[in-house]
This record gives C-alpha cells, sequence and structure tokens, in this order.
C-alpha cells in the first residue's frame, strides 16, 4: 500500500513543474502542455484523496476536470493557430503590444 | 372652475399650435392665435358679468407644491381687480393681435410672433388670476421672458437682442426684490395665498420688525418696500426705468400689448392687489407715491426733446405709469386702477397708431423726417389726436377723469401729497406739450420725408385701422364709467365697483367739491396751454426749438441723452461693477482657484500613471509570475498573522 503523502508529493512536483513552465518557456505550446501538467497534478491528488476517504465523489472530478482541460486544449490550440497565422511566431515573448 | 381655468387655458391652446405648427400653418397661425385670445375674451366678459352679480372666486385647482408646511397651489381669484384686468388684458390683447395681421403681414417670423404674444396673453392672465404670490410670481416672470422674447424679436439685429437682454437683466433686479418679499411673507405669515397673508397682517404676528442698517424697520414695511422693488422693475419706475425705452426696439405691436398696456402695468397691479399689506405702511406708501411723481415728472421731461415717435410714447408710458403709483402712494387704489384701465386704451391707440404711421412711411421712426401727413393718413391723424387729447387729459376724453381723480386723491392727502399734485400738474403740462409737439411734427407743418419714401406714403390696411378706430372709441368713452362726483354725483361706476376690495379712503366733504371743481379746470387749462405751447413752437414759428435748443444747450443735450443715466449706469454697474468683478473671479476665481486646482490634481494623477505604466510590460508571463508571486505572499501572511 503507498502511502497517500507519496501521491502528494508526485502531485505537488507535477505541479511545479507547470508552473515553472507556465512562467519560464518562450513557446507557447509547451506553455499549453505546462498547464496541462497542472491540471493533472490537481487531478493526481483528488484521486488519491478519493481512495484513501473511500468516496467516490473526487473521481467524479477528476472526469469533469478531464473534460474541461481538452475543451480548454481546443481553444487555446485555435488560438495559437490564429496567432502564428498572423504574427508569425509562437513565442509568447515576442507579443508585447499591450504593454502600458 | 372650468369656465375660469380656460381663460388662461385657451391663449396657451393658441400658443402650442402656433408655435408647434407654425411651419405648417403659416398664414394661418394668426387665426389660431386670434381665436384664443378672442376666446379668452367672451370668457372675460362672462367672468366680469360674474363679479357683477356679486360672484367673487377663490378656489385652488390642484396643489401645485407641498412641502413641509409650504403649500402652494394653482388657484384662481376672480373678484373686482381681477375682473377689471381680465377684460383690459383681453380686449386689448384681442385687437392687438387683430392689427398685427397688417403689422407683421410678410414677415419670416410671422408664426412665432403670435405664438409669443399667445403665450404672453396666457402668461399675463395666470398673473392677473393668481390667487397666491407664488402663481403670480410665475406669471410675473412669464411675461417677462415673452417681453425679453419679443423685444428681441428681430433677434439678427443687435440693437434689438441687447435691448431683449438689458429689459431682461434690469428686471432681474426688480424680480430680487419680489422674490425676497415672499421669502419674508412666507417667514412671517408662513403662507403665500393672498387671501390668508391679508387676513393676517392685521394680527400680532405682523407686528415684528428688524434692525436694518442701524434703524428699526417693520416687518410689514420691509414686504411692502421690497414688492415696490420689483414692481419698479416690471413697471419701469425711478431708478429700473431706463429698459423700457430701448424696449421699442421691438415691434410696434408688442410696444402697444406689453410696453403700455398690459405687462408695464403688471406692478400697479401688484400694488394694488398688496393694497392691505402696503394700506399699514405709511413709509411705504409714501415712497411710492414720491417714486411715483418723481418719475412722471422726469419721464415727461425726457419725452419732450426726443425725436424717435416710439420713444416719445414709451418715455410718456414711463410718465403716466408714475401717475398711477402716485394715486396707489396717497391711497387711492382705484384711481390708480383707473388710470391703468383708462392708459391702457389710450396708450395701446398711440403706439398701434405710431405704428401705422411708421408703416406708411416705410419703417421711418425719426420725426425729423415726417410731417405733414394728416392728408395722406387721414384714419391714423384722426385717431392719433384722440389719443393724444385723452393722454394730455382734456374734457371729456378718458385721461381726463383718471388724471383728475389722481390728482385730486393727491392734493387732499396730505401735505407731501399737495408738493406731488403740484410735479404731477407739471407732469401733465409736459404731457400735453409732447404729445402734442408728436402731433405737429409728425402731421402737420412742412414735409421732410425722404423723397423715395414719400411716393410709397399710404393709409394702412383695414384689418389695422378697425382695431384703431375701436381703440379711439374706447379712448373717448372710457373715462365714463368713472365720472368723478363734483361733476356728476353717484357716477363714479369704476370707483364704486372696486371699493369693497381697498381700505376705506375718506370721502372728502361735498362743500370741496368747487375746490374739485376748480382744480380740474386748472389741470385743463395747464393742458391747453401744453398744447398752445407745441403748437407756437411747432407749427406757427418752427425755428423757435432750434432757437432755445441753441441758446440752453447744456440743458437740451441733457435731456436729448436722457440724463446719460444709461451712461451712468453702464460706468457704475456694467464696467465698474460686474466688469471688474467678472474680471477679478475671472483671474482669480477661474484661473487661480477652479483651473488650478482641476490642473493640478490631472497632472498629479498623470505623474503618478506615468511611473504605474511602467509596471505594465505586456509579457503575460510576468504576470502570471506576479499573480503567484502575490499569492504566495497572501497566504504567507495568512499564515505567520493566524
Amino acid at each position: 500500500m503507498i502511502p497517500l503523502s507519496w501521491y502528494i508529493v508526485l502531485s505537488a512536483a507535477l505541479f511545479t513543474i507547470g508552473v515553472v513552465g507556465v512562467l519560464t518557456r518562450r513557446n507557447v505550446f509547451i506553455i499549453l502542455m505546462s498547464i496541462e501538467l497542472m491540471l493533472n497534478a490537481a487531478n493526481i491528488n483528488l484521486v488519491a484523496f478519493s481512495h484513501y476517504l473511500q468516496s467516490l465523489t473526487g473521481q467524479v472530478f477528476v472526469i469533469f476536470v478531464i473534460t474541461v482541460a481538452a475543451a480548454e486544449a481546443a481553444v487555446a490550440l485555435a488560438i495559437i493557430i490564429l496567432l502564428a497565422r498572423n504574427r508569425g511566431s509562437v513565442y509568447v515573448d515576442e507579443f508585447n503590444i499591450m504593454k502600458g | 372652475m372650468l369656465k375660469y381655468a380656460l381663460i388662461p387655458l385657451l391663449p396657451f391652446t393658441g400658443f402650442l399650435i402656433a408655435g408647434l405648427l407654425g411651419k405648417y400653418l403659416k398664414e394661418k397661425s394668426a387665426y389660431v392665435a386670434i381665436a384664443g385670445v378672442v376666446g379668452a375674451f367672451f370668457l372675460s366678459l362672462s367672468a366680469f358679468l360674474d363679479v357683477l352679480g356679486g360672484t367673487i372666486v377663490n378656489e385652488n385647482l390642484y396643489s401645485w407644491i407641498s412641502v413641509g408646511t409650504f403649500q402652494a397651489n394653482v388657484g384662481f381669484q376672480i373678484d373686482q381687480l381681477t375682473a377689471v384686468m381680465l377684460l383690459v388684458v383681453t380686449t386689448l390683447s384681442s385687437l392687438i393681435h387683430i392689427y398685427s395681421v397688417g403689422y407683421m403681414h410678410g414677415d419670416k417670423g410671422y408664426a412665432r410672433f403670435f405664438a409669443y404674444l399667445n403665450l404672453f396673453t396666457f402668461f399675463m392672465l395666470v398673473l392677473v388670476m393668481a390667487n397666491n404670490f407664488l402663481l403670480m410670481f410665475v406669471g410675473w416672470e412669464g411675461v417677462g421672458l415673452c417681453s425679453y422674447l419679443l423685444i428681441g424679436f428681430w433677434y439678427e439685429k443687435k440693437s434689438a437682442a441687447d435691448a431683449g437682454v438689458k429689459a431682461f437683466v434690469v428686471n432681474r433686479v426688480g424680480d430680487f426684490g419680489f422674490v425676497l418679499a415672499m421669502l419674508l411673507i412666507f417667514l412671517t405669515f408662513g403662507t403665500l395665498h393672498f387671501a390668508d397673508v391679508f387676513k393676517a397682517v392685521a394680527t400680532p404676528a405682523a407686528n415684528h420688525s428688524y434692525s436694518l442698517f442701524g434703524g428699526e424697520i417693520s416687518v410689514i414695511t420691509l414686504i411692502a418696500l421690497l414688492l415696490f422693488l420689483g414692481a419698479t422693475g416690471k413697471s419701469a419706475q425711478l431708478p429700473l426705468y431706463v429698459w423700457l425705452p430701448d424696449a421699442m426696439e421691438g415691434p410696434t405691436p408688442v410696444s402697444a400689448l406689453i410696453h403700455a398696456a398690459t405687462m408695464v402695468t403688471a406692478g400697479v397691479f401688484m400694488v394694488a392687489r398688496c393694497a392691505p399689506i402696503f394700506s399699514l405702511s405709511p413709509v411705504a406708501m409714501n415712497t411710492v407715491a414720491i417714486v411715483g411723481a418723481l418719475t412722471a415728472v422726469f419721464a415727461a421731461t425726457i419725452g419732450l426733446v426726443q425725436n424717435d415717435i416710439k420713444r416719445v410714447i414709451a418715455y410718456s408710458t414711463i410718465s403716466q405709469l408714475g401717475y398711477m403709483f402716485l394715486a396707489l402712494g396717497v391711497g387711492a387704489f382705484s384711481a390708480g386702477i383707473f388710470h391703468l384701465t383708462t392708459h391702457a386704451f389710450f396708450k395701446g391707440l398711440l403706439f398701434l397708431a405710431s405704428g401705422s404711421v411708421i408703416h406708411a412711411l416705410s419703417g421711418e421712426q425719426d420725426m425729423r423726417k415726417m410731417g405733414a401727413l394728416k392728408s395722406k393718413i387721414k384714419i391714423t391723424h384722426m385717431v392719433f389726436i384722440i389719443g393724444s387729447l385723452a393722454l394730455a387729459g382734456i374734457f371729456p376724453f378718458a385721461g381726463f377723469f383718471s388724471k383728475d381723480e389722481i390728482l385730486w386723491s393727491a392734493y387732499n392727502a396730505s401735505l407731501l401729497g399737495r408738493v406731488l399734485w403740484v410735479l404731477g400738474l407739471t407732469a401733465a403740462l409736459m404731457t400735453a406739450f409732447y404729445s402734442f409737439r408728436l402731433i405737429y411734427l409728425t402731421f402737420y407743418g412742412k414735409s421732410r420725408i425722404n423723397h423715395d419714401v414719400e411716393h410709397h406714403v399710404h393709409e394702412s390696411p383695414r384689418v389695422m385701422t378697425v382695431p384703431l378706430m375701436i381703440l379711439a372709441f374706447f379712448s373717448v368713452v372710457i373715462g365714463w364709467i368713472g365720472i368723478p362726483g363734483a361733476i356728476m354725483p353717484n357716477a363714479n361706476l369704476f370707483g364704486d365697483f372696486l371699493a369693497p376690495l381697498f381700505p376705506h379712503v375718506e370721502h372728502v366733504a361735498a362743500e370741496s367739491h368747487w375746490l374739485e371743481l376748480g382744480l380740474m379746470m386748472l389741470s385743463v387749462l395747464v393742458a391747453l396751454a401744453g398744447i398752445r405751447g407745441a403748437y407756437t413752437w411747432y407749427v406757427k414759428n418752427p425755428a423757435r426749438p432750434d432757437y432755445w435748443a441753441d441758446k440752453f444747450k447744456g440743458a437740451y443735450t441733457l435731456l436729448l441723452n436722457k440724463y446719460r443715466v444709461d451712461e451712468f449706469y453702464n460706468y457704475i454697474f456694467v464696467d465698474g461693477l460686474v466688469h471688474k468683478l467678472a474680471k477679478f473671479l475671472y483671474t482669480v476665481g477661474d484661473v487661480k482657484i477652479i483651473d488650478g486646482f482641476l490642473n493640478w490634481s490631472a497632472a498629479a494623477i498623470g505623474r503618478t500613471s506615468e511611473q504605474g505604466r511602467k509596471l505594465q510590460t505586456g509579457y503575460v508571463q510576468q504576470y502570471a509570475f506576479t499573480m503567484g508571486l502575490g499569492l504566495v505572499v497572501l497566504v504567507g501572511l495568512y499564515y505567520i498573522l493566524r
């Protein structure tokens, strides 16, 4: 039996990797992937607690999160395609026209 | 009640139709306007007969303002005074509306003109019918507005637009007094309804007094003086008369209706309406009488030398209004209203007739460019003479009865009254002189008309001459409703009709009838002397005026320049007070304080945001990082401070 803390550590590690990826990478695809990473870190947490508490509610949530993540990925990819088409680039540091 | 409410509402409907649909109705708008006013005339006639039959109405239509203890209603009071005013206003207004059809023919503001005239009639009727001070004030301001609109009717002309503004501004000074008086009345009596106020003036509530400028002044005197300040503005008395001569820039029917017959008499009406207040304050009464008598003489002297036909009549109006105030001031309220009535007819006639002269001469108003018009415009000439005889106070024309009643009341009133009687008699001499100077210069002597104009001289159309003849008829007979007891006993119908309204004035014993008759003869003789003087100066010996003008050059120029009162007011108030104050407020108040504060705060915000905008780099990742950092800090703080 793997203890709960292992799952939590794994989830925290994954989440941290996601945050760092979002904050530091230039490529918008990698940022998107990092976001997925963060979402799945949360999913692991949910499943772990669901198992630990012997309640299925958490797992139902996970299914919702996966659905939302899929939809979000579709929208995000569409935006990225438009960005790439209009600006000829997928590097976020080149998109700073909204600066003050 | 509906009948009474319709009296002002008919002209108002006319105003709405002529004003809103004037573009489509064009010439027809005049008929709408006339229908409204004539309808009001017939209703007024019926209201007058009701009052004659003893029905006095004082009813509220609806509650207008109700705040705390303050109550103001829209309500009408139809008593003897109102009935007289209703008849005067609607009769004159109807005739002048009809006259205007001819006079304003072809003007591009035709429909607008009739709309304004109707609106004016509406407000004037509200003024005379109101049963409380506030509603009266609505009418009071409304007629002022219409006066402004109509003086500046030909607004492309700068002098006309300026004259409108002048009238409006000078009237504000008077209205300021009226408003203060209303506040004081409400403060003292807790109501603005005439009936309640007049009941309360005799109670101890009115025994209050204020110390003002180091002296004691009773509240009644203060109220009366403030009301009178309002009256001097509206009725063009010293020192606020300056707007009326300039008001002659408006079309002549306007001068006749507003600036001779009705609106300018609103002050007289108001003082008469407030007779219960005034008669309790000898100070205020004397002020009214003195201001009236001085104005009568003062304006008459200016009228002696003016060359513009309408201005002569305008100064004469000021002078006659002075007579009315003189009457009110010596306690002869019904004599004042009687003179108001007769004056409305003969002065309306004189203005309309001068309009007819101006019309005949294609717009010429300068009497030095007239002359010998007698045979060319016969009807105008005839009615002009009738009007002038009435104005001069020759027996048995209308002015004789009313003017002599005033002079007789003044003579009888007090020692002060005797002095004022002398002033009144002097004014009567000058009145006769300048009105016949006007006639001789215009209709007699040699023609000094421009050659081009002379070909086109023509009598006015029937639509103008018929109202003139009707007014001329009234100028002869209207005085007969107030024949003094000395000539025929119990024939002063007018005085008896109004008697219930006003404080009782002692009737002078029968022995003095001979004195009264003698004084009448004297004033008629004085008037005849004035006419005779005008004849020798302007017909027999036309070189004489110039000779005397040359000899007394200083006095003559002073009169010609109207005592330089306009220049004086300009120097003191417009340049001195207003411009200097305005400049101070502009440079210090506006530029330094208001602009300074706004500019400073705008600059401060600008400087702050100049720094702040650097935070917004446009890099999404920085924002996300800041948000994350903020979250960490907040959660950290939560754990630390828990």
